[in-house]
Parts: C-alpha cells; sequence; structure tokens
C-alpha cells in the first residue's frame, strides 16, 4: 500500500513539472527563458518520474539503472544548455523588448571572437 | 482503482499533451535554436514517457532505453551548438 501511494505521489509531481514546462516552453516570450525552462522544469519532472519507476520495481539492478539515468540527466543538462544559450548569445538571438539586464551588452566582439570581462581597464591600473 | 491504471489514464495522456504543446514550439519557433530547445525537451519527456511505460509493461529493460535516449540528447545537443557557432564564424 505504501508502494502505491509513493509510486503515484512521485509520478503525478513529475508529470506535473513536464506538463508545466511544455506550457512555459510554449508560452515564454524569448529564447533564454524558454532555455531556462527546458533545463530546470523537464530534468525535474523526468527525475521524479523516474524515481516512481524504480519505487515500482523495488530491485536493486533496477534502482541503480535509474539512479544512472538520473545522475546522467542532471549531469548534462546544465552542460548543454549551456553551450546552446552560448552559441544562441553570440549568433545575435535578441533577448524580449522588456528585459532588464544585459550583462554581456558591449562585451562581445562578434568579429574577433573576442569576449571581454569590462574589468580590463582596472587590471592595467593595478599592473602599473 | 490500480497503479497500472492510474499511470495508463492519467499520467500518459499529462505527458501526451506536453510533448504536443513542445510540438507547437517546434514548428512555430521563430529561431534554430528555439528548434533545437524543443527538440530536447521532447527527448527529456521522451524519457519520461520510456520510464512510465517500463512501469506499466512491468518491464524494467526499458530503462536502458532511456538512457541511450538521454545520452543521444546530449550529443544532438551539443553537436548543434557547436555546428552553429562554426556557422557564426563564417
Amino acid at each position: 500500500m505504501m508502494k502505491e501511494i509513493l509510486i503515484i505521489l512521485f509520478s503525478s509531481l513529475g508529470a506535473l513539472f513536464i506538463l508545466v514546462a511544455a506550457i512555459g516552453i510554449l508560452r515564454m516570450p524569448d529564447f533564454y527563458l524558454r532555455q531556462s525552462v527546458t533545463v530546470k522544469a523537464a530534468t525535474m519532472g523526468a527525475g521524479f518520474i523516474l524515481i516512481a519507476s524504480a519505487f515500482y520495481f523495488y530491485e536493486f539492478s533496477t534502482t541503480t539503472k535509474a539512479l544512472s539515468v538520473i545522475f546522467f540527466l542532471f549531469v548534462t543538462a546544465p552542460v548543454s544548455g549551456h553551450m546552446i544559450c552560448r552559441s544562441a548569445y553570440f549568433s545575435g538571438t535578441p533577448l524580449w523588448e522588456d528585459s532588464v539586464l544585459d550583462d554581456l551588452h558591449g562585451k562581445f566582439d562578434a568579429k574577433n571572437e573576442i569576449l571581454k570581462s569590462g574589468l580590463e581597464e582596472e587590471i592595467k591600473e593595478k599592473d602599473q | 482503482m490500480s497503479v497500472e491504471q492510474y499511470l495508463t489514464y492519467i499520467i500518459m495522456p499529462i505527458l501526451a499533451l506536453s510533448v504536443l504543446l513542445v510540438f507547437i514550439r517546434f514548428f512555430k519557433g521563430p529561431a534554430v535554436v528555439d528548434r533545437v530547445v524543443a527538440l530536447d525537451l521532447t527527448i527529456s519527456i521522451g524519457v519520461a514517457i520510456i520510464a512510465v511505460y517500463s512501469m506499466i509493461a512491468n518491464n524494467s529493460a526499458f530503462l536502458d532505453d532511456a538512457m541511450i535516449l538521454a545520452l543521444i540528447a546530449f550529443l544532438g545537443t551539443v553537436a548543434f551548438a557547436y555546428y552553429l557557432a562554426v556557422r557564426v564564424k563564417k
């Protein structure tokens, strides 16, 4: 009985997170907001559903399998999200017009592929 | 209502609806990167669907497929990001 309750709880939570991620990717106004939805909510939802499957089979071999899939998802999702966001920003994908902050504005030289930190002058002063 | 019925009649339709919503973004997506992200999210939901299906079918061998699919999603996104960056450079 306890096992069924746990399975239903975790699979419902996971499905809810995934539904929120799908609505978010459809409704968000801007590529970067959509990207954040994908990386966080969907990975969380898939993790919850895999935990539910680990409870369902309740064997050592299956639990390690499910945990390795979760570990893999949690390690790779931020890496791929960062890479696609980086190439999107450098290829000139526009931000939402109501965005407040763009930290990289004016610091990237697209012609020569140089990314400045904005602290170059301070460092020069320190060196002298 | 057993667990299998709950998974079949409530969880699976929610996941199918999510895939449908993501596919709308996949067809609309103004830039290439939007489509790449939609594809990535589709595959993440695919991993969840495989896990639910392995519970419905009571067969734990399907979880191996979920692992391979997660690997392919990562490789695909990284390759897309790399080639988009190369295209910008030219």
